[in-house]
């Protein structure tokens, strides 16, 4: 039987399908490397830091976390201070750039007239693409001076003298400071955001929005009903990629923050963030418990990501239990 | 931002593995102080030029590059802050001073001209320290006399990133105020006890510049480029000398280099009636008993070039050559502790 199959022109094909199956296997390998790579890169990543923060972990205990001081002659360390920065500063970031990122990917699928989406599509890509030191210096020498002449005496003025809100209002008009480093770093996130939530309203079926149209539906229902519902998990996905960046940015924020350790209600304050201290302060780093304490605030942003991404993953699974999917 | 860092990962790699081909054998290699990085890569052209002996100099900062001459990797590091005798013997090494330079405090007042408010250490520290907080506060008022001075707040400008600049201005304000020598201390970087840190020379110079009732200290290079005013700094004689190279060699000279150690001598509040009291200088720092004898020869070959012939670049970038005295002095010094 098998000579008989042998000799036929078809046992090309079975010599061919063969191949296909060794092949297959070279590529499962191969992806199975890539993917592996990622949690090595990953576990790797942790443990050395973890392992550098060591010595400033066991030296402080958990007074790292909670204490204030930042003392490099007397060699005491304590990370409050960035902690809190970086925090206030993503935070901010995510009030200001989420809004009008969305707003930015509606007008670009829904709203604007075709000739027009490339266009603004193509301005997107382009400022993810420039480095954050130009956004830093950006920062400092031209939008912080916009801010201490224009924006934050007005918002003295207007908002300083209001209750409760006001005290997030108060303080002399430097220009830098924690609001100003939120601003920068909102429109650093912004084409991160705007541009996953535009290709991803990009394949909401159209069958979908034109039934909700022809129903009567306004533009902005059929967004909020129809589009947002539709695609919930991945603009989710595109805000926690941009908060991801916002609390790890370094460059732009040590240019606009003021590198103050200090920790303020008002917004005016300076401050500092976890990226900026340990960007200032590594090259001159120089005694062992100095060095390990950097580390170690890389050590709490590490978790501070993953527990931020954690909690992203948690609410996209209740979300979709509560929604019976 | 993970991609970009990850491209500026391979890059970088690139990078050094490109080096690691140019640098042939013979190439002196150094690490360091960023504050000699423009001198120094301009005699190295120089050097260059006339020898063909090459110079790699990384300006990673002082830190970085005691602990690449520690670990043996270079054939000197560069520090803005010395090494206790004692360390130097330690690991088996000799420094000595490189190029000196200033450090001034600038202001932006309205209505005060460069060099027209003068301040004692004592107040200048004061200031640091948060206890003078206003311009018209009475101890800078009893010290200008004449000089109309704002009612409003001081906003003080310093260093975010750790910095030779830093160590020096704090070291001088640890020999003029008790009280900062007791709550602050003197390092390349410090616990600022008010202000609002700018990274780098050009940060310091950036925010002066941008914010209003402003003080802050830059190297003299930065002051001369972004045309800040400057403040006349009381000096140990009582005089009130202008920051130029003049006054900065008055401090390298009047500085008491014979009875130093190693060069241990932070030459702040130097003595003379014409020194500037923040004068600045860099150190090299090259093993005694180097493992390769040819390299550190190279080494020491580059550096007697670069104090007798080197002046005249060093002066051009706003550096201040070493005075005949010291330069002696060094000479002497490598005669008769490094083998080689």
């Amino acid at each position: 039987m098998s000579e008989a199959l042998a000799s036929l022109p078809a046992s090309g094909a079975g010599v061919k399908r063969r191949d296909g199956a060794a092949g297959d296997r070279i590529f499962y390998w191969i992806v199975l490397g890539c993917g592996l790579f990622v949690l090595v890169a990953l576990l790797a990543a942790a443990i050395s830091m973890a392992w550098g923060g060591l010595l400033a972990f066991r030296t402080f205990g958990f007074g790292f976390i909670y204490g204030t001081e930042w003392d490099p002659v007397a060699q005491k360390f304590a990370g409050l201070v960035p902690i809190y920065g970086t925090l206030v500063t993503s935070a901010l970031a995510m009030i200001i750039g989420v809004p009008i990122s969305l707003g930015i990917a509606v007008f670009v699928t829904e709203v604007a007239p075709r000739w027009l989406r490339g266009p603004i599509g193509g301005a997107i890509e382009l400022l993810a693409g420039i480095p954050s030191i130009i956004y830093g210096m950006w920062g400092l020498f031209t939008f912080a001076p916009f801010m201490s002449d224009y924006v934050q005496p007005a918002l003295i003025d207007w908002l300083g003298p209001l209750p409760v809100i006001g005290l997030l209002f108060t303080g002399a008009p430097l220009g830098i400071g924690m609001l100003t480093s939120g601003i920068v770093l909102a429109i650093m996130i912004i084409p991160y955001i705007s541009s996953v939530m535009r290709d991803v309203f990009l394949v909401v079926p159209a069958q979908l929005k034109e039934s909700a149209y022809a129903l009567g539906s306004t533009r902005w229902e059929v967004v909020r009903d129809i589009v947002i519902p539709h695609t919930r998990t991945a603009v989710v996905g595109g805000i926690f990629l941009g908060l991801g960046r916002a609390l790890g940015e370094t460059m732009a924020v040590t240019f606009v923050l003021g590198n103050t350790h200090n920790i303020a209600i008002s917004l005016m304050e300076p401050g500092n963030s976890i990226a900026a201290a340990i960007a200032n302060e590594f090259t001159e780093a120089d005694t062992d418990i100095y060095l390990s304490s950097l580390i170690a605030l890389g050590f709490i942003l590490f978790v501070v990501t993953f527990i931020v991404l954690a909690a992203a993953k948690l609410m996209l699974l209740r979300i979709a239990r509560q929604k019976g999917e | 931002m993970l991609t970009r860092k990850l491209l500026s990962a391979c890059l970088g790699a690139g990078l050094v593995a490109a080096l690691a081909v140019s640098a042939s054998a013979a190439d002196i290699t150094g690490a360091g102080s960023t504050f000699v990085y423009p001198v120094l890569s301009k005699w190295s052209a120089d050097y260059n030029k006339q020898t063909g002996d090459k110079l790699n100099y990384q300006s990673i900062g002082s830190g970085g590059g005691i602990a690449q001459i520690k670990a043996a990797t270079v054939d000197f590091g560069a520090s803005d802050k010395p090494l206790e005798p004692k360390e130097l013997s330690d690991g088996g090494f000799g420094q000595f001073p490189v190029v000196v330079g200033g450090i001034v405090p600038v202001i932006n007042v309205k209505g005060i001209k460069s060099g027209e408010l003068k301040l004692s250490g004592k107040v200048l520290a004061d200031i640091y320290l948060g206890n003078v907080t206003k311009w018209n506060d009475k101890a800078i008022a009893d010290l200008n006399p004449g000089l109309k001075l704002p009612d409003s707040q001081i906003a003080v400008v310093h260093r975010s990133d750790g910095s030779g600049t830093s160590f020096n201005w704090t070291n001088y304000f640890s020999k003029v105020n008790d009280d900062w020598k007791t709550k602050v201390g003197e390092g390349t970087a410090v616990n600022w006890p008010v202000g609002i840190g700018g990274k780098g020379n050009e940060g310091v110079a950036a925010y002066v510049t941008r914010v209003k009732d402003s003080i802050g200290y830059v190297e003299y290079a930065y002051a001369l480029q972004n045309k800040l005013p400057y403040v006349l700094v009381q000096n140990a004689a009582g005089k009130y000398p202008k920051p130029n190279a003049e006054s900065f060699a008055a401090a390298a000279a009047s500085a008491e280099w014979g009875k130093a150690q190693d060069f241990y001598l932070i030459m702040t509040n130097a003595p003379g009636d014409n020194a500037w009291p923040v004068t600045a200088t860099t150190w090299a720092i090259m093993y005694k008993e180097p493992k390769d004898a040819s390299r550190s020869k190279a080494a020491f070959a580059f550096f007697k070039w670069a104090l007798e012939n080197g002046q005249k670049e060093a002066s051009a970038l706003d550096y201040v050559p070493l005075p005949e005295s010291l330069v002696k002095q060094i000479e002497d010094y490598w005669t008769a502790s490094f083998k080689g």
